[in-house]
């Protein structure tokens, strides 16, 4: 902030470039409001009763806070038939998440490594035909993963959805992985070959160890990808084995008497909270610099 | 016996021979430098003794093994890069204890091992620093460290000093000398810098175009380089090469108005009359009247025109033109004269080799 005055150069006078600076944030901080109000709407309508939501104003706090609507979504709410709440859903999506992110974060992992430090001829068709993955719409690879699926007996499963992504996701993740190590100096793993590190060890003990910031942002990339995805879930899962986002969209969508906005809202508030923890917890971590001075120049 | 040998290593990428066949030779506890410009092949060749970019062609034997097929890690070599390749998420310590983990050495005795190295590169008190919280001249010697501790049989060394800067280098080189002393190591350099090939080895292989041009002690190749490429290439400033003519009495410099300086003493051969050839004479060769080495026994005195003065303190670079051709003398600081006046030089023949303009050879 200093620096403000300093960058202004003779013709600007201190006063105008402070101004201008003013006139940005003010800018910026208006958008952010902008782009937070959903947010804001979601959560105080959330925290509402219905005649409060009914009568009032979409923008007003809550009069009287109260997280019943809360209780209701996770435990109480009617799914289709079943009014058990949403927790069952959430957990499933745990469970489909963690496991595709790690595995397709670690397999991205290993194809960078391998397009870039241990190439073979033809490394760049593979790399061209993993890239071309990338850009397959979803709905054109529907009908032949739901055959796929079906073959291997892991249709409506878990295991099923969390290959569906590994496998949709291993494009970008060898990608991300693939841009960071060809950055990589060689020497260094030359060194370790003539130390005596074979393809594993270099991997896990000098690779790996120095990939903190492209691991965060792999793991934000997919966790968030895969969390959100509405359409593989919806089409290679049904009922109980629903993923969080096909439950949420079932609930909303379900209603047999009065719309519950409130229970509806506090509801997408769960859908999205994960994604919201992985930002705050993992944005800490985004530190670049592990590498600095390793090599120099 | 020869304790390295590289036998007639061949190296092809896409159509382009970078090595064309090199044979060289190396005793145990020899310092063999490989120097060359850019894109001779030098660090190609190296990379082919460590075994990390494998040859078209050819054997590489080390004490009695042929080890052309084998593992780098199998080979028991040491490398130094030039970007030094610290392991960037581990301490010093661990840095030059991860070979020796790699090879399954214990624990207690790599704690040993290192803090061993460590004394002897005066490197202890940096042990926990990570690479990144060290200076370039520490880098360099912990990356040597990691080669010392485990006792190879070759130590190879790609450009190591090409990265610090001209007053560290001149301490480095002399620790890697010292090195090379104290634990008779045998030791292939790969520089471009012909100072240091100069100064550290015990035999130079100069390289040009993926060949050898001349194998020799330091000596030899500053003193009877073998062709003009050589000649030019080593010592600094270069060789002057001086165009003549062989005459009745002598060979004829600088055209028709030069004069006739006496056959040197390294040519043996009898020379055809009116043969063009080039005589190379190094600036310390050609002197004001002061600094003529008293042992001399062929000096020609040649009065030139001053066209450049060079003081560097210790002596003075004096450029001399004569007839359009110019040379380079190297004179005492204590001479005086001025831009454009005639200057006497003394040309010590017994200095002087004779190329053949055609070939580009040396005549004997």
């Amino acid at each position: 902030m200093s620096g403000a005055a300093e960058t202004a150069n003779g013709t600007v006078s201190a006063g105008s470039a402070r101004t201008a600076r003013y006139f940005i944030y003010a800018t910026l901080i208006v958008l952010a409001l902008v782009y937070l109000l959903p947010l804001y709407v979601m959560l105080t309508t959330s925290l509402k009763s219905l005649d409060e939501i009914r009568g009032g104003d979409m923008l007003a706090l809550p009069k009287d806070p109260s997280i019943a609507a809360w209780v209701k979504a996770w435990g109480e709410a009617c799914i289709g038939v079943s009014c058990v709440g949403i927790k069952g859903y959430f957990w499933n999506s745990i469970k489909m998440v963690v496991p595709a992110v790690f595995i397709s974060t670690l397999l991205g992992a290993l194809n960078g490594y391998v397009l870039t430090k241990w190439r073979f001829p033809g490394h760049r068709i593979v790399f061209g035909m993993m890239l071309f993955a990338c850009f397959i719409p979803f709905q054109a690879v529907l009908i032949p993963m739901a055959r796929l699926l079906g073959a291997a007996g892991m249709s409506n499963s878990t295991a099923g959805l969390v290959f569906v992504h590994v496998v949709y996701g291993l494009g970008f993740t060898t990608l991300f992985f693939r841009n960071y190590y060809e950055a990589f100096p060689d020497e260094l793993v030359k060194a370790a070959m003539i130390d005596g590190a074979g393809f594993f060890r270099i991997f896990w003990r000098i690779l790996l160890p120095t990939s903190g910031p492209i691991i965060v942002v792999t793991v934000i990339y997919q966790f968030t990808n895969i969390w959100n995805d509405f359409l593989f879930g919806v089409s290679f899962s049904s009922g109980e084995a629903s993923p969080m986002t096909v439950a949420l969209n079932n609930l909303v969508s379900s209603s047999t008497g009065v719309k519950e906005y409130n229970v509806d809202m506090a509801a997408a508030v769960f859908a999205a909270l994960p994604t919201l923890f992985v930002y705050v917890v993992a944005g800490r971590y985004f530190v670049r610099g592990l590498m600095a001075g390793a090599v120099k120049g | 016996m020869s304790f390295l040998e590289i036998r007639n290593i061949r190296k092809k990428i896409g159509n382009i021979e970078i090595l064309k066949g090199i044979d060289i030779d190396l005793e145990k506890g020899g310092f063999l430098v490989l120097v060359g410009p850019s894109g001779c092949g030098k660090s190609t060749l190296l990379n082919a003794i460590a075994g990390l970019l494998p040859p078209s062609s050819g054997d590489i034997v080390i004490d009695g093994q042929v080890v052309t097929d084998l593992h780098p890690s199998k080979r028991d070599i040491a490398m130094v890069f030039q970007s030094y390749a610290l392991y960037p998420n581990m301490t010093v310590e661990e840095n030059i204890a991860f070979a020796l983990e790699m090879r399954g050495v214990e624990k207690a005795q790599r704690v040993t091992a290192v803090r061993q190295v460590a004394k002897t590169l005066q490197i202890e008190h940096l042990l926990d620093r990570r690479p990144s919280q060290l200076s370039g001249g520490q880098r360099q010697r912990v990356a040597m460290g990691r080669a010392l501790v485990r006792q190879p049989r070759v130590f190879l060394f790609d450009e190591p000093l090409s990265n610090l800067d001209a007053k560290l280098r001149v301490e480095v080189r002399a620790e890697i000398k010292a090195l090379h002393q104290n634990t008779g190591a045998t030791i292939v350099y790969v520089t471009h810098d012909q100072i240091e090939a100069m100064t550290l080895a015990t035999k130079i292989v100069v390289l040009k175009e993926g060949m050898v041009q001349q194998v020799g002690s330091p000596a030899e190749i500053y003193n009877r380089p073998a062709n003009l490429f050589v000649a030019d290439f080593m010592g600094s400033p270069a060789m002057n090469m001086l165009k003549g003519r062989v005459a009745e009495t002598g060979i004829a410099l600088f055209g028709s108005n030069g004069v006739v300086v006496p056959v040197p003493p390294s040519v043996t051969k009898k020379l055809p009359d009116g043969k063009e050839v080039i005589i190379g004479l190094r600036p310390e060769a050609i002197t004001d009247d002061g600094l003529v080495d008293p042992t001399a026994r062929s000096i020609a005195h040649i009065a030139a025109e001053v066209s450049m003065i060079e003081p560097t303190g210790s002596d003075t670079f004096l450029t001399g033109k004569v007839d359009g051709a110019s040379f380079t003398a190297r004179t005492r600081a204590e001479v005086v004269t001025e831009l454009g006046q005639s200057f006497r030089f003394a040309f010590n023949l017994d200095k002087a080799v004779v190329f053949d303009p055609e070939t580009g050879s040396r005549i004997d």
